[in-house]
């Protein structure tokens, strides 16, 4: 009877392997896309085209100046916030500060944050907003430059909601979407950044897609 | 005879002492009850669940001996924010501001005093509203 429990145990935990290995979890790929049709070889191909997150420059809390080439080869998390944002972001970081602190000895991913109030919020500014959150390195970069193209890359390519307004607290209104962008510079994933479980969340899924990225590699 | 005085007097004394405490309890606890409520949707985004505030960007809630120090000046810092200064936190230099709240009522600041108060390691009793309307008259 022993003997056939272990049999039993031993077969289940065979097929739990297997299982999971055929149904290895991917991640959805969001944001727009277009079709395309092609004619390669005398063929018409039609493949999707998906959106991707443009070039941009902006100046990280360091000086130094950053654009998608920085970020060639890492999967990153996309965030807007501003230093002294009285509602969503201290919660928003908090939450950021748990990524960071799971992700920081990993080569291939970032957390890049940007300001969206960047007449007030200085190099030297966000500098100093490091330096008390506790973050050093270069995992995860503040960026500030050009508004307008701050709140274009914000609506426009990582299609999130991002304005001034001087009714609202703090005068800017802005959602606490984490945007998780794969090393194509695709966008595959949304989580509230105020939701601590929407972060555990995408602390997993980050796995996943390393892991996506690394197969792709292999093969 | 006297005996029975006695034994009546007693029995009355514990009566009144228990309901008294009773109430008093009952006064914290619709205080501390209420207070959860309005520190969740005031306070909570920036000092955290359990009082811990953020790195060094916004102070814990947890520094007890400055909280009793600056008891009176409490309600004043929830109704009118902190203006960009240097706080000393258990014995770490915070520096910024706190945002005010003008619209908020005093019963609103007695709750969020008396859960902040009661909670996080901290334990000042009951914060009523009279004591808040006291110290709201004298802030600068």
């Amino acid at each position: 009877m022993k003997k056939f429990a272990g049999l039993v145990l031993i077969t289940l935990a065979f097929t739990a392997c297997k299982f999971n290995d055929a149904d290895k979890p991917r991640l959805p790929i969001m944001g727009n896309r277009d079709a395309v049709t092609k004619t390669i070889n005398g063929k018409q191909v039609t493949d999707t085209v998906y959106q991707t997150i443009p070039d941009f420059k902006f100046v990280n809390q360091y000086g130094d100046s950053i654009t998608q080439k920085s970020l060639k080869g890492d999967i990153y998390v996309a965030d807007f916030f501003f230093t002294t944002c009285p509602s969503i972001c201290p919660i928003m970081h908090r939450n950021m500060l748990t990524v960071y602190n799971e992700f920081k000895n990993v080569p291939d991913f970032k957390i890049i944050s940007h300001t969206i109030d960047p007449k007030h919020d200085s190099v030297a500014v966000m500098k100093k907003y490091a330096d008390k959150l506790g973050i050093s390195g270069n995992s995860w970069w503040l960026l500030q430059g050009n508004k307008e193209q701050t709140y274009d890359l914000g609506q426009k390519d990582y299609l999130v909601a991002v304005k001034q307004d001087d009714g609202t607290p703090g005068g800017y209104v802005h959602q606490g979407w984490f945007v998780l962008v794969d090393k194509q510079k695709r966008i595959r994933g949304y989580y509230d950044g105020t939701d601590e479980k929407q972060v555990a969340k995408m602390i997993g899924d980050i796995k996943i897609l390393r892991a996506e990225v690394n197969t792709e590699i292999a093969q | 005879m006297k005996l029975k005085v006695i034994a009546f007097i007693t029995i009355m004394l514990c009566v009144i002492i228990v309901s008294c405490q009773s109430e008093a309890e009952q006064e914290y606890k619709r205080y501390y009850g209420s207070g959860t409520l309005v520190y969740k949707a005031k306070c909570q985004n920036c000092h955290g669940e359990k009082g811990e505030g953020l790195s060094n960007l916004i102070p814990p809630l947890t520094d007890t001996a400055y909280l009793k120090k600056n008891k009176a000046q409490l309600a004043c810092f929830v109704k009118y924010g902190i203006k960009e200064t240097i706080t000393t936190i258990n014995g770490k230099a915070y520096e910024g501001a706190m945002p005010a709240n003008v619209d908020m009522p005093a019963i609103d600041i007695a709750e969020v005093l008396t859960y902040i108060g009661n909670s996080f390691g901290n334990k000042m009793g009951t914060i009523t509203v009279d004591e808040v309307n006291v110290d709201l008259e004298k802030c600068k």
